[in-house]
């Protein structure tokens, strides 16, 4: 694998800064999250980390639009990303759902998400994503049902990057992969850093976390614990910062 | 990227639907069956030898009993491929507006309906000789304003369930006292329509235009409350 360029060395894919202002969001008396004020600066591998109900998905589904603050302002440059609906083909998702029709095959299934973002040159693009993630050899007709775990999480990240985005969110995306695609996408996510795109990493694996993180974010009980960034981190400060925030969770 | 019309949207939403039917035929398959055995069993009732006993009210129950029963199959598959991989997530963070995909949606249920109506029509007009024939076409545009309320009201029953367990049980009882305002007004215009011996078509003429203006009613608030309704924030 090569050797990833320092995050001083990336430029960035655009100039837009990433902001969250004193956001917060409950369901019905629960609170998620609460006063959570976060900067993701253009070209960041930002690693969100926290214990199971720190808030972590309910961050990125605030970062993806798919769900409103209840309080506070997410920003992309100058815009508001919730009134915004255009903004949401600056995002790109990967979560631990490939997020793609079984019933068509992977080609297919770019092409219909081509079509519906307008991206011109559809086939040669999709030609580029089914390349780089190792699809280009399936059989052209088989359904995506049929493919195996990693198969899917790969052309979830075909799907993802066929735009584009600025923004790349991956939520926990190595759950339930096994080694070989787990290392895999390790590649890819070092890829994307020296790549200059911004991206949002939700994990629980903290080695992950460091091999890739420019900026590590600790989530702790809804609220923010640590918000630090580096050039680079090792997998034993990554470790020391997770225990020293989230010491004292049950 | 040049934004892709809003109609061009839907049509690509309600195509990938069509594709992926064409491919399966799962839904046609499982709702022509169930339509062809609400009419057998209407059929087992009311014919006894030769004797056909039933009169045009009855024939159009039964044919909007049937559509009503098969319809709603259809609409319980609606989002069940928008479900599985979570698929529907992909949909939601494309900037497609969620009144296209509404849309998209409404239009490839009612099409895969309107199909099975097609050929449940002529089912119906066999077993109870009904006179379909001489108003055929208007009585194909009373199928397609039914089909077009049931769906509008439907689809967004449909996205409200997609999480919910009991989604099937639950589409039903909440779908069927909403929808009756629709059954009503083309059961009415249907029998209308179907009784040879009613001249004056005043009647079938106001519970069509009835039924115009439901449907007009429902797709509005439809395109409006999907987007609340599908996020669920």
């Amino acid at each position: 694998m090569p050797r990833p360029r320092r995050a001083s060395q990336v430029r960035p894919m655009s100039d837009r800064v990433l902001r969250l202002v004193n956001v917060g969001k409950t369901f019905g008396r629960q609170r998620a999250l609460a006063d959570v004020s976060l900067a993701f600066l253009p070209g960041q591998v930002a690693a969100v980390l926290g214990p199971n109900g720190a808030g972590k998905s309910t961050l990125l589904a605030l970062l993806s639009t798919l769900s409103q603050p209840s309080q506070g302002r997410i920003t992309l440059g100058d815009k508001d990303l919730s009134s915004h609906s255009q903004l949401r083909a600056t995002i790109g998702y990967v979560g631990h759902e490939p997020g793609v029709y079984g019933d068509l095959s992977a080609r297919q299934n770019l092409r219909l998400f081509a079509s519906l973002y307008g991206i011109a040159s559809a086939d040669s693009r999709i030609d580029e994503m089914l390349a780089r993630v190792g699809l280009d050899g399936v059989r052209r007709e088989a359904a995506a049902r049929t493919f195996s775990r990693g198969m899917l999480q790969r052309l979830a990240l075909a799907r993802a990057l066929l735009h584009q985005p600025e923004i790349l969110l991956f939520d926990e995306p190595g759950s339930a992969l096994d080694p070989a695609g787990a290392a895999w996408l390790a590649g890819e996510l070092q890829r994307e850093r020296a790549g200059g795109r911004l991206v949002v990493l939700v994990t629980h694996d903290l080695t992950a976390a460091a091999a890739v993180a420019t900026h590590l974010v600790v989530l702790r009980r809804g609220r923010v614990a640590c918000d630090e960034t580096a050039a680079d981190f090792s997998s034993d400060q990554v470790r020391a910062i997770y225990e020293e925030a989230t010491r004292g969770q049950a | 990227m040049a934004r892709p019309s809003w109609i061009s949207q839907a049509a690509r939403i309600a195509w990938k639907d069509l594709h992926i039917e064409g491919r399966s035929r799962e839904v046609v398959y499982t709702m022509g069956f169930l339509a062809a055995l609400v009419v057998l069993v209407f059929s087992f009732a009311f014919i006894s030898g030769q004797e056909v006993t039933v009169g045009p009210n009855v024939i159009a129950g039964i044919l909007w009993v049937a559509v009503l029963f098969s319809g709603t199959v259809a609409l319980s598959r609606s989002f069940d491929r928008e479900r599985e991989s979570e698929a529907i997530r992909s949909l939601l963070l494309s900037p497609v507006p969620r009144s296209a995909i509404y849309m998209g949606k409404l239009a490839a249920t009612a099409a895969v309906m309107l199909f099975v109506e097609l050929l449940l029509a002529p089912l119906l007009a066999a077993l109870f000789s009904a006179a379909i024939v001489p108003h055929a076409l208007w009585l194909g545009l009373l199928l397609l304003l039914g089909t077009i309320g049931f769906c509008a009201v439907g689809v967004i029953f449909s996205a409200a369930l997609l999480r919910s367990r009991s989604r099937d049980a639950l589409l039903g009882a909440l779908l069927f006292p909403i929808v009756i305002p629709v059954l009503l007004a083309a059961s009415r215009a249907t029998a209308c329509l179907l009784d040879p011996s009613v001249a004056d078509l005043d009647s079938a003429f106001f519970w069509t235009r009835f039924l115009a203006a439901l449907d007009v009613v429902f797709v509005v608030v439809g395109l409006w409350s999907f987007e609340p309704v599908v996020i669920g924030d």
